[in-house]
């Protein structure tokens, strides 16, 4: 197949990449969530334990 | 434990990935043959390699954990697993934008290099329910280790016959010729195989010391219920 003209591939390019960020910010985010939640609950016993 | 040298390691990715990005689109000039659409590669095909070598890795470590019996090593594999499995769902995604922009079909089934990276895909995703399902730690490390080490075994095994068989319609990034890449886009495609690699790395460890503060967590919650 000849090459694609440029309009028409940039839609293509644009999708591949921001597939790959989309994942990767996913990701990222997920790992951020259950960091976020380990921290809450250290939190929770060093005050659970400063109260007794 | 794991979180050393995270910080220069995911500044280091980052400064790698955006120089790639920059040389994708403002140095590697337009491929001869398939114009601006070339540039997935850049993305696409460092993606596969690091995957790949992901799951030959997660088989490294479980060699090492069936060896010493230390679950570090169990979690190191799964998590190189796990993490290339995210990556191969990106390699489909990519591969199939490719495919549609190039050939006009989202998936082609007479093309090797297409359908054994799926059967790839496909066999660890089977990783998965097998690993969750066993309740005992231990056989759950050990079984999985098994597993990773067969599949780890598979991948280049797989790789190398498929670049045994003889295929016209999916295009050679790296040949053992030198490959057909230009010095330009040569350099970018290093630079982004390096950014990825660094990536691929940068995560593992993100993930690894997540799991690690969880499990110490648990550690913690357990004597903290014991001296309650």
């Amino acid at each position: 197949m000849p090459a694609l003209p440029l309009d028409e591939a940039g839609k293509y390019v644009a999708g591949a990449y921001v597939v790959f960020v989309a994942l990767i910010l996913v990701y990222v985010a997920i790992i951020g969530t259950k960091i976020a939640r380990i921290e809450r609950e250290i939190s929770a016993i060093v005050a659970a334990e400063e109260d007794e | 434990m794991y979180s050393k040298g995270l910080a220069p390691l995911a500044a280091a990715t980052a400064v790698t990935i955006t120089t790639a990005f920059a040389l994708v689109f403002f140095y590697a000039p337009n491929d001869a043959d398939q114009g601006f659409i070339q540039k997935i590669f850049y993305v696409h095909v460092p993606m596969a390699i690091v995957a790949l070598c992901g799951f030959v890795a997660g088989g490294v470590f479980a060699i090492k954990h069936l060896r010493s019996g230390d679950s570090s090593w169990d979690m190191r594999s799964y998590v190189a697993i796990h993490l290339s499995v995210i990556l191969g769902v990106g390699v489909l995604a990519t591969g199939a934008i490719w495919a549609k922009a190039s050939w006009g079909h989202w998936w082609v089934w007479d093309e090797p290099v297409l359908v054994s990276f799926l059967v790839v895909f496909l066999l660890y995703c089977v990783y998965y329910p097998l690993r969750f399902s066993i309740e005992d730690p231990g056989r759950q490390a050990r079984y999985s280790s098994v597993f990773a080490i067969a599949a780890g075994a598979f991948v280049p095994l797989n790789f190398t016959a498929v670049r045994m068989a003889e295929s016209f319609t999916h295009p050679r990034v790296l040949s053992q010729t030198g490959g057909d890449l230009p010095g330009d886009m040569r350099l970018t495609f290093l630079v982004s195989l390096l950014g990825m690699a660094l990536l691929f790395v940068t995560l593992w460890k993100l993930e690894l010391t997540a799991k690690h503060a969880s499990m110490q967590l648990k550690k913690l919650r357990n004597r903290a219920r014991v001296a309650a």
